[in-house]
Order: C-alpha cells, then structure tokens, then sequence
C-alpha cells in the first residue's frame, strides 16, 4: 500500500517480507479443481510459503517455521 | 441477526467497592442536579491510595470500564448525558494515569529497531513468535470442558461483543498512510458493508450458538478485573491523542496474536461437537487476522514509525503493553482451570 495508485490497475498485489501476498482489489481465485475462490473480504492475503491449511489463503503457520522471503539481514 | 449495539443489558450494574459504588450512585442522578462531585474525587483518592497492582484491582478496573461505556452506550446513560462531565471525565485520568504509570513501570520493551518501516515490522514479528509451552488456546483445543469454553466466551464478551471499537478511536487521532491502513483492518472488523459479516454480529452468534446469551453486559459481575484491564487498556490507548503510538502498536501486537490461537479455539469447538455457526467466528479469524497482522504491522505501526519518529517507543510499549496484559488474562483463565476451578470472578 506504498504510495498512491495512479496507474488505474484494477488489482495490486504486494508481497510482504517474510509473509504472503497481499492483494487488493476484486479477483476471483481458480482452484485446483477448476471452481472459483471467491473471496470475502476486500484485502486478501495468499499463502506463500506452502503449508497454509487455507490454502489459498494465508492462515499465518509460516510464522511457526520460520518462513523467509528475503535473505537474512545483516547485523 | 443479533445487532450488539441495540440490546439494553438484563442486569443492573453492581458496584465492587466504594469508588464503583460512588459511580453507579452518580450515574442515577442527573448532571445539573448535583453539587461539584466531591465525593466521587474522594473516592478516587481513596481507590488510588489503596491500590497495590491496578490490573486486578477489581474496583477500579470495573470503574474504568463503565467510565469507558459512557462513550459507546449500551449499558448505562441511556441519554448520553454524563459522556463529557468533567469531575468523572477527571476522575477517570487520575485513574489513567495510575494505570498508565504502573505499565510503564513493569511492561518489558524490547530495544528500539530503527525507525523504518521493515525494521520496525521485523521487531513487531519478533516481539509476538508463537511460543511453545502451555497455553490457554491449546488448553481449548485439547482438553477444556464444555463449561470452560462456554466461559471462555463469557469472558471474551465484554471485548467482542463490541470487536474493534476501541481501536477505531485512533482513525481520526492518526493521519496519511497510517490511518489508511487502520481503516482498511477496520472496514474488514466491522463487515466492509455487511452487517452480518461484522465481527461482533459473527461473534454474537457464536455466544447464542452456544446456549448463552449474547446481550451486552449480561455476564458482566462474573468478569474479573483482568479481563476489564485488557479492554480498558485498548480504550485507554484509544481516547488519548497523546498515545496514539501505543494504540497502534497494541492493535499490531493483537492481530499478530491472533491467527494462529483462533485455530486452536476452532479446532476446540469442533472437538466438544460445535458446528459452524460456533466455529465461524474462529475460522473467520484465522483468514482474516493473516491479513490484518500483515497491515497492521507494516503499514500501519511500520508506516507510523516513519511519519512520526518521536512514536516509536510508544508503538513498542502499546505492543507489549497488549502481550503483557492479555498473557496475564490468558494465564489466569488456564490457571484457574488447570487448578479446577471457575476463571470467573467469585461473588
């Protein structure tokens, strides 16, 4: 949600570091069996790191395993 | 549906000792009819000079509540009358800052990151990892009784009858990209325009599923002052422009404590034979808290830290401040049943 969206896009998406993928604006979500994920709520968040019991969604377990999207920082 | 916000309680407020006492006596009459209120300022005095730990000082903590109620209706005031008297509106300072002066004192902070906004977030992650050990969501999951998770509910009421409230007073209190973010959770809590899908409307049905009875205010002497402390601590943080940074660093702290526990309650639910009507607001919290956690940590605590440098130690302290607190409602309602008895108060 960084800065103002001037592009028109329907859809933003945003990884967050370390967590899923923020996403804002109207989809709708294919699942493996070929029906729609509709969601309900506005903002949704995907699951990123592959062990969400939601799925798609994320359910925040990527927290108990230490899940990390950007190489460590640096102390 | 069940609207929350309509009902008039069923019981009467009774008071837990003389400061209380003194309120609830005030709030009968009428503000032109009565003289400076002197006694409720005694009574103040003598409540502070009493207390040894303010969080489960059952006087105070029920006082500060009901003070808290007069902004939001529903249990006492009908008319709105006393909201902005200004002998209880200072009374309930003095008590704040009592409140205030002891969390200071003994909420752990951890080291200031850098006051950007990644950093900031990356503390926010550090300071709420899921910690192994025993805890009051696995209790629910595996072992709690049917009456303790009735009672789980009951204790849970006060807050989530009326979920997000105490955070949305900070929206005008926060502005740019932080309120933005604020707003965006908060449209999620309150149904983003449906009212079925209101947290507390959800939240509602869980407790009337659930054979109880979902009228504000109706458990209210069975709440014991940890609990009000929990919730008077969000509307603390929330009133007060001054610690607008410790209310957005308590919502932080909330939703990423959320997620996963919600689970546990579901799973909890499910296992002593709920169905969904139960379990909706729980697994509702698991989707939607994963979110939340997200924005509220980054863009609205991280973003805050950046716009307003002079914040960060308060969003660090208003996260610990909500760990602190609600570990010790958590402790003492698993306590309490680990020792076999009620985490109610006792009367």
């Amino acid at each position: 949600m960084s800065g103002d969206d001037r592009s028109g896009a329907a859809v933003r998406i945003s990884p967050y570091p370390d967590g899923p993928l923020i996403v804002r604006g109207d989809v709708v979500i294919t699942g493996p069996d070929g029906e729609d994920i509709v969601p309900t709520r506005r903002t949704v968040a995907l699951c990123r790191c592959g062990i969400s019991a939601i799925k798609p969604f994320c359910d925040g377990t990527h927290k108990l395993m230490n899940f990390r999207t950007e190489a460590p920082a640096e102390d | 549906m069940t609207d929350t916000g309509t009902h008039t309680p069923s019981a009467r407020l009774h008071a837990r000792g003389s400061l209380s006492d003194s309120l609830l006596h005030i709030l009968e009459g009428h503000p032109d009819a009565v003289e400076p209120l002197t006694t409720w300022h005694d009574a103040v005095d003598d409540a502070l000079a009493r207390a040894t730990d303010l969080i489960t000082d059952e006087d105070i903590q029920f006082t500060l509540f009901v003070l808290y109620t007069l902004h939001t209706g529903g249990l006492t005031d009908p008319d709105g009358i006393w909201e902005w008297n200004g002998d209880l509106l200072a009374g309930r300072a003095r008590l704040e800052a009592a409140f205030e002066r002891q969390l200071r004192a003994t909420v752990p902070v951890p080291d200031l990151p850098r006051g950007e906004r990644a950093a900031v977030a990356a503390t926010l992650f550090e300071l709420t990892q899921p910690s192994p050990g025993p805890s009051l969501a696995r209790f629910l999951a595996k072992k709690a009784t049917l009456d303790q998770a009735r009672e789980f509910l009951i204790q849970r009421s006060v807050y989530t009858l009326r979920e997000a409230d105490p955070h949305s007073w900070a929206i005008p209190r926060l502005h740019g990209r932080s309120k933005v973010a604020l707003v965006e959770i908060q449209s999620d809590e309150y149904g983003a325009g449906r009212a079925d899908r209101q947290h507390a409307a959800i939240f509602a049905r869980t407790v009337e599923g659930a054979g109880l009875d979902a009228t504000y205010g109706a458990y209210l002497d069975d709440i014991p002052a940890v609990t009000f402390a929990s919730l008077n601590l969000m509307s603390m943080f929330g009133l007060n422009r001054r610690l607008r940074g410790a209310i957005a660093g308590h919502l932080a702290a909330f939703e990423m404590t959320s997620s996963i526990p919600n689970r546990s309650y579901a799973d909890g639910f499910r296992r002593l034979g709920f169905g969904d009507d139960v379990t909706e607001y729980f697994d509702e919290h698991v989707e939607a808290d994963a979110v939340h956690e997200q924005i509220a940590a980054h863009d609205l605590a991280g973003a805050l830290a950046e716009d307003e440098p002079a914040l960060l130690a308060d969003i660090l302290f208003g996260a610990s401040a909500c760990l602190m607190v609600d570990e010790l409602m958590a402790d003492h309602i698993r306590e309490s049943w680990e020792a076999g008895r009620s985490s109610l108060r006792t009367r």
